[in-house]
């Protein structure tokens, strides 16, 4: 009897293990583990797309007393997507790290990797509070890599911004304890009925899980703390550990506090997310450097997430499977388009030795595969068709506008504007074609002279997943829509 | 400026901590009764071991314990990434090593019974482990630099000893076919003492090891800050 | 509400509220205070607040054996509150701030 869901966690644990008792071979043993571990999660998500939602139960004992391990449409679909980054990242990373830093960097890869499918597989509220911190500390460990003071600083930011979201959640799972007598998602959500009680806790949940998300304006710590990791662990930490707070805080909305939650809270989270969109958007069309600009982005990105909530509270039963399925979309497309774009930003870097957007033109032009990574990558963070970006965007302004809540849609719109702008910011550097410093006309000249030369197999990893998140995710988006139906076996 | 900021968020503070208060007095006048703890003490004797927070800790709760031991290998990981360990402060006084002689002994043999007895009574292998870590600090502050923990490459071995048995216990038997972490009755006992005893060497390595702030050097070249060795 | 719990509802208030006194105060010093080693304090302390009540929670009495499964969650969060604090210490002290 295999238990894919338990494997899930434990595959990337034992990869991780190997890689701190063999530091010699860590690269080998963790590209084995992250390969046996996609396997594991791609079962899992077969498995749920073929019939039911899967549960097991950690130790034979069940809740309320044990732990379980759960697996619905929404979870398993985060759970490939994230799995298939991943892998795509370890790829990446076989070549990015020296020879020093690579025995630091796979066994922390490999448990924040753990951690990731913990949460996404979790089904008991003290388990994700562990599987939050395990997350945290990887993460801020692997961001504070380059042991650069300006990457060390922000980092620790970040850990001891996780460190106070953390200890809000659990304050909140200690008074739910108290109150209903169980740990257990599913026999909590029974449980719980409206009053004071699920009220305090769903501010103390939802707000640390917030800080966490990075939902404007708890989100100052995320661009320094993104654009200072190294390139890999940028594209991780955009991509999966801020949507892994977000997938958080909507299973919790969902089903713990479906009956408690009301247009109040909703709104709030709705106008907090205009603000992320505007401000995130902003900023990164002002931002001098790559990486900077990647990560507004994201801050913008987790503000369109957001925006969702107020739709949901409003919608009837309908139409609630249609914005699950938008914001699950728009979810997975921008994981694959943010960790496309900052793995690309990493390649330039690379390349040009800095990564500053106004003097970024001759590795752009000597790197094409690159450049269209970016493109696509840009495509899929405007929201142009076919992106699954688009359909995201599409459901949420025509649901806006329908229920008569037109006034999310100006915020929608002038993200979009500002992203294509900043995009085409960057873009703009592949068509000039001035005199640079001296150098004849010809692009090629600079980087024959470049003392760095970038693997063919780095430069096709983000093409190849940029190309999934404009591409495939948006063409082939009909199967999650059927994913999200009612599982329960 | 800083003082209207620093009132507002006492006031904030003062007016959520009423609310929290009164949540938690219904909780605790209301009908929440006895919560889980009927449920474990009843299910205690299926667990193998005695002591219902051990039974808790690694029976029930396994999975979070298991997970709790990646967090300490994170840190552990985490704290060598950053460099070399540092210097000691100060050089350590004849008092202290000569205490350091007698105690830190004492402390293995302590934590060795807290593992033992843990099945039964208070203890277990946080605890043990715990104390493991205090002896190593010791060490350290008394002028050791390597805190009493072997060499890199065992140390890392160490590290990673909790999670590694713990996983491959609980794969073997999903292997088996009990499940995942699912501990079968007559072997229950002894699997955790197993389990709990390549945990308590990972916590105390790990709690030694962090002491140092970085990845340990060679014996020879650990210099304090402040002057050489008084004698 | 039947007159022998009200002993161990008095203990369970006292560690209860205390343990949510700390937690206050301990948000209170996280925005406040400057210093790093202030801050990991700061959360050191909320973390003792939540597991004073879940002790409080736990708590059946002199006569009962109290209710382990707080008790392990505890046990849990203060070793995921040990390993926290030492890799922020290790940050910090990176970033020079062992003179804090």
């Amino acid at each position: 009897m295999i238990d894919w869901l338990a494997l899930a966690v434990a595959l990337p644990l034992l990869g991780a293990v190997g890689a701190v008792m063999l530091p010699g071979r860590a690269p080998a043993i963790g590209l084995a583990g992250a390969v046996l571990t996609t396997s594991a999660a791609l079962s899992v998500g077969l498995l749920v797309a073929q019939g039911t939602a899967l549960r097991s139960d950690l130790g034979g004992w069940g809740a309320p007393l044990g732990i379980a391990l759960a697996a619905d449409g929404l979870s398993a679909a985060l759970l490939v997507m994230a799995n298939l980054v991943a892998l795509c990242i370890s790829v990446y990373a076989l070549d990015y790290f020296g020879a020093g830093s690579r025995r630091h960097f796979w066994p922390l890869w490999l448990l924040l990797w753990a951690a990731l499918n913990g949460l996404f597989l979790a089904a008991d509220l003290f388990n994700l509070y562990v599987t939050l911190e395990l997350l945290g500390i990887s993460a801020a460990a692997l961001g504070a890599l380059t042991g650069r003071p300006e990457a060390v600083g922000a980092n620790l930011r970040y850990l001891l911004v996780g460190l106070l979201g953390s200890m809000t959640y659990l304050l909140g799972v200690a008074l739910l304890y108290a109150g209903l007598g169980t740990l257990d998602l599913k026999l909590a959500a029974a449980a719980l009925t409206p009053g004071p009680l699920a009220w305090t806790v769903f501010a103390l949940m939802v707000g640390g899980l917030l800080l966490k998300a990075a939902l404007f304006p708890l989100h100052f710590w995320l661009p320094p703390a993104h654009a200072q990791a190294p390139a890999p662990v940028s594209a991780a930490l955009s991509a999966l550990v801020v949507k892994a707070a977000f997938y958080l805080v909507l299973r919790l909305w969902v089903d713990l506090f479906g009956a408690v939650t009301d247009g109040g809270a909703a709104t709030l989270l709705g106008a907090l997310g205009t603000g992320a969109v505007v401000w995130g958007s902003w900023r990164a069309f002002r931002a001098e450097r790559l990486k900077l600009l990647a990560a507004y982005s994201t801050v913008a990105q987790v503000g369109y997430l957001f925006l969702f909530f107020p739709l949901l509270a409003e919608a009837p039963a309908t139409q609630r499977q249609d914005l699950l399925g938008a914001v699950l979309l728009l979810a997975l497309t921008h994981g694959f388009a943010k960790a496309g774009l900052f793995l690309s930003a990493g390649l330039l870097q690379k390349a040009a030795g800095h990564d500053r957007i106004a003097d970024l033109g001759p590795s752009i032009q000597g790197l094409p595969a690159v450049a269209l990574a970016i493109g696509l990558a840009g495509v899929a963070l405007v929201g142009l068709p076919p992106s699954g970006t688009f359909i995201a965007k599409w459901v949420l302004l025509s649901s806006a506008i329908g229920s008569g809540q037109w006034w999310w849609a100006p915020g929608v719109v002038l993200g979009t504007l500002l992203a294509s702008a900043y995009v085409f910011r960057v873009l703009a550097n592949a068509f000039e074609r001035g005199p640079r410093h001296g150098s004849l006309h010809d692009a090629r000249g600079e980087l024959a002279a470049a003392p760095v030369s970038i693997g063919r197999l780095a430069q096709a990893v983000p093409l190849l997943m940029t190309l999934i998140a404009v591409a495939v995710l948006g063409l082939e988006a009909e199967p999650l829509w059927d994913l999200l139906q009612d599982r329960s076996p | 400026m800083m003082a209207v900021r620093n009132l507002l968020i006492v006031a904030a503070l003062a007016g959520i901590g009423v609310a929290l208060a009164w949540v938690l007095w219904g909780i605790l006048t209301g009908p929440a009764g006895d919560r889980l703890a009927d449920l474990a003490l009843a299910r205690v004797p299926e667990t193998g071991v005695s002591n219902p927070v051990t039974s808790v800790l690694l029976n029930f709760r396994a999975y979070d314990t298991l997970l709790e031991l990646a967090v300490l290998l994170a840190a552990a990981l985490g704290v060598w990434s950053t460099g070399k360990a540092l210097p000691g402060f100060l050089p350590a006084g004849e008092v202290l090593r000569g205490l350091t002689a007698t105690v830190v002994p004492l402390l293995v043999l302590s934590a060795g019974y807290m593992l033992w007895v843990g099945a039964h009574a208070p203890g277990g292998a946080f605890q043990a482990g715990a104390l493991l870590g205090a002896a190593g600090v010791l060490l350290r502050l008394s002028g050791q630099p390597s805190a009493g923990l072997p060499a890199l490459p065992w140390l890392r071995v160490g590290v990673g000893l909790g999670v590694l048995v713990f996983t491959l216990a609980a794969l073997v038997l999903m292997a088996m076919g009990a499940g995942f972490l699912t501990f079968p009755l007559g072997i229950a006992k002894w699997l955790i003492l197993v389990i709990e005893t390549a945990a308590t060497l990972a916590i105390g390595a790990t709690l030694a090891a962090v002491y140092l702030a970085g990845e340990p050097l060679p014996a020879s070249d650990a210099p304090c800050r402040q002057g050489g060795p008084r004698s | 509400m039947p007159a022998g719990r009200t002993p161990v509802l008095i203990t369970q208030l006292i560690y209860g509220l205390g343990g949510l006194v700390l937690f206050l105060i301990g948000i209170w010093s996280f925005l406040v205070h400057e210093p790093l080693l202030r801050k990991l304090i700061a959360l050191n302390v909320m973390g003792a607040g939540v597991f004073h009540v879940l002790i409080a929670v736990a708590y059946r009495g002199l006569e009962t054996i109290p209710d382990p499964v707080p008790h392990a969650l505890v046990l849990t969060g203060i070793v995921v509150a040990v390993s926290a604090t030492a890799l922020a210490l290790t940050l910090g002290l990176r970033l020079g701030h062992g003179d804090d």
